[in-house]
C-alpha cells in the first residue's frame, strides 16, 4: 500500500486543545478532510498526551499516556496511523515511539501501568504517527490541491509559522530530512508548499520556527508577550499581512499576546493569525464559519472578505 | 561580558543605520554575548572556537550540549547568520536597511529567548530548557 492510500483513512488523534482554545483547528481540519475526501476516525477514548506539564515531572507517565492512544488505535481500532494536529500531541506521541522503540526502562513502566489500567500494551511500531501537515501532503499533495482550489488564496501574504516542536529533537523524526520530498527539521516546508498551492505568497519569514514563548505563557507572561511581539514585528517586516499556524498553543499564544502586546506595552500590529486549515478550507471553497474563522480571537472576517475568501 | 540589561538596551531600539556593516557586527557580537551567559551559568567557559567560520554557532552548540531543548535557538542562530552575510556581501543592496531591521529582531528573539530562560525567579516549571539550571541553584 502506497503513503497516499495509507493515509487516506487514519486514526484522528484531537487532543485537549483542540477541543477548547484549538476548536476552530479542529472544525477546520475535519472540514478540511470531508472536502478533499479523506477518512477521519476519531480515537476513542482517548486521553492526554502528557503535554508539557506531566513531561517535566515524570518523562515515562507522558510516554505511558501517549502510548495508550497508540494502543487504543492500533489494538482497538485496527488502525495503523494516527494523525494529529496539535504539535504538542504530535511531539510526544513521536518521542513515546522513540523511548519504546530505544529505552528498555520506558517499555517496562509502560507494560506495567498498561497491565494495571487494563488494556493492551502499545509495541513500538504498531502505529505510524503523522502530522497534519503530513497527512495532506502526502495524500492530496500540491498538484492535487491546486486542482480542488475554488477560490485562490492569491494576494495574501502569508508569513508561516512552525513553531519549535514540529521538528524538535530531530532524533524522534526519522522522516524527516531524509531526501527529496521529506521535511527539513532545520527549514520547515510543508506548510509553504500547501498554501502556495493554493495560491498564496509565502513570505521569507526568519523566526518560523522560533520558540513563542508558549510554555512560559502561565508562569512569566511577560517574556511570552515579547517574544510573541517580536514575532508578529518581524512577519510585518518580512511583508506578511498573515501569519499561518499549525499549533494551538503557538496559534493562542499569537493571538493572546498580541492583544496584551498592544495593552500593556501599547504596540499593535495589524497582522492576522489563521490556522493553516483554515486558510486551505476557505481556498476549497468553505465559508469562513465552516472552518472556525469566528472562533478565533482576532477578528479576521472583514480583512478575509476583502481578499474574497470566506 | 556586559550585563543581561545593557545588552537588553542594545537590541530593543532599531539598529542606527549610518554604518550598516558596523551594526550589523556590533549585533552578532551582542548575541555572542547572550550564550555567552547562558554558557556560563551552566558552569562552563564560553568558547573562543569557530564553527563554519562564527563563533555564534560554536557557542551555540556548547549551549545545547546535553540539552538539547536548547536547540529551539538553533535555527535563529542559524537565521542570524545568514542575515549577517546577507548584510556584509552586498553593504549597497537597495533592501539594505530591511535587512538590517530584520538582523536586529532575529538577534533580539535570541536575546528574549536565552535571557527569558536565564530569569529563575519568574521561570515556571513548564520550561524544560531551564531546568538543569534552576535545579542546581536549588541544590547549593
Amino acid at each position: 500500500m502506497t503513503t497516499k492510500d495509507k493515509y487516506k483513512k487514519v486514526a484522528y488523534y484531537p487532543g485537549c486543545a483542540l477541543e477548547g482554545s484549538g476548536h476552530s483547528y479542529n472544525r477546520s481540519t475535519k472540514a478540511v478532510g470531508k472536502a478533499l475526501g479523506l477518512d477521519l476516525v476519531e480515537v476513542k477514548n482517548w486521553n492526554c498526551c502528557g503535554a508539557m506539564e506531566v513531561k517535566n515531572i515524570d518523562p515515562k507517565i507522558q510516554t505511558y499516556l501517549s502510548s495508550r492512544v497508540m494502543s487504543v488505535a492500533a489494538n482497538e481500532m485496527d488502525m495503523d496511523v494516527v494523525m494529529a494536529p496539535c504539535n504538542g500531541c504530535y511531539h510526544n506521541l513521536k518521542k513515546a515511539e522513540y523511548d519504546l522503540k530505544n529505552d528498555k526502562e520506558s517499555a517496562e513502566v509502560v507494560d506495567r501501568l498498561s497491565q494495571k489500567a487494563g488494556h493492551k500494551t502499545y509495541e513500538s511500531g504498531q502505529v505510524e504517527t503523522i502530522h497534519a501537515l503530513d497527512w495532506i501532503k502526502d495524500t492530496i499533495g500540491e498538484e492535487g490541491l491546486a486542482a480542488r482550489v475554488k477560490n485562490s488564496l492569491s494576494g495574501l501574504k502569508i508569513a508561516n509559522y512552525y513553531g519549535c516542536m514540529y521538528t524538535r529533537p530531530r532524533h524522534i523524526f526519522p522522516e524527516k530530512d531524509a531526501g527529496p520530498g521529506s521535511e527539513s527539521t532545520s527549514k520547515p516546508h510543508f506548510m509553504d508548499d500547501l498554501l502556495a498551492a493554493a495560491g498564496a505568497e509565502n513570505v521569507d519569514f526568519p523566526l518560523k520556527t522560533a520558540c513563542c514563548g508558549g510554555a512560559h505563557t502561565l508562569s512569566d507572561s511577560d517574556i511570552s508577550t515579547k517574544l510573541v511581539l517580536n514575532i508578529l514585528k518581524t512577519a510585518k517586516l518580512a511583508g506578511a499581512d498573515v501569519i499561518a499556524t499549525e499549533c494551538p498553543t503557538c496559534h493562542s499564544g499569537l493571538e493572546m499576546h498580541q492583544i496584551r502586546a498592544e495593552k500593556t506595552l501599547g504596540e499593535k500590529v495589524d497582522i492576522k493569525i489563521l490556522y493553516f486549515t483554515q486558510l486551505l478550507g476557505m481556498a476549497l471553497g468553505l465559508k469562513a464559519r465552516k472552518v472556525g474563522v469566528h472562533e478565533n480571537i482576532s477578528d479576521s472576517i472583514r480583512f478575509l472578505k476583502e481578499k474574497g475568501l470566506g | 561580558m556586559r550585563s543581561l540589561a545593557e545588552l537588553e538596551a542594545v537590541f530593543e531600539p532599531p539598529p542606527a543605520t549610518s554604518d550598516i556593516e558596523a551594526s550589523a557586527t556590533m549585533l552578532l557580537k551582542a548575541s555572542e554575548e547572550v550564550l555567552e551567559h547562558w554558557i556560563t551559568a551552566r558552569g562552563e567557559v564560553p568558547t573562543s572556537d569557530k564553527r563554519e567560520g562564527f563563533r555564534l554557532l560554536a557557542l551555540h552548540r556548547q549551549g545545547a550540549k546535553g540539552d538539547p531543548s536548547f536547540n529551539a535557538c538553533r535555527e535563529t542562530c542559524r537565521e542570524l547568520i545568514y542575515h549577517y552575510n546577507l548584510i556584509c556581501m552586498d553593504p549597497v543592496h537597495s533592501d539594505i536597511t530591511d535587512r538590517l531591521y530584520m538582523l536586529g529582531m532575529i538577534s533580539r528573539h535570541l536575546f528574549l529567548f536565552i535571557s527569558g530562560k536565564m530569569q529563575v525567579a519568574e521561570l515556571g516549571e513548564f520550561c524544560c530548557s531551564s531546568k538543569p539550571i534552576r535545579s542546581a541553584e536549588t541544590a547549593t
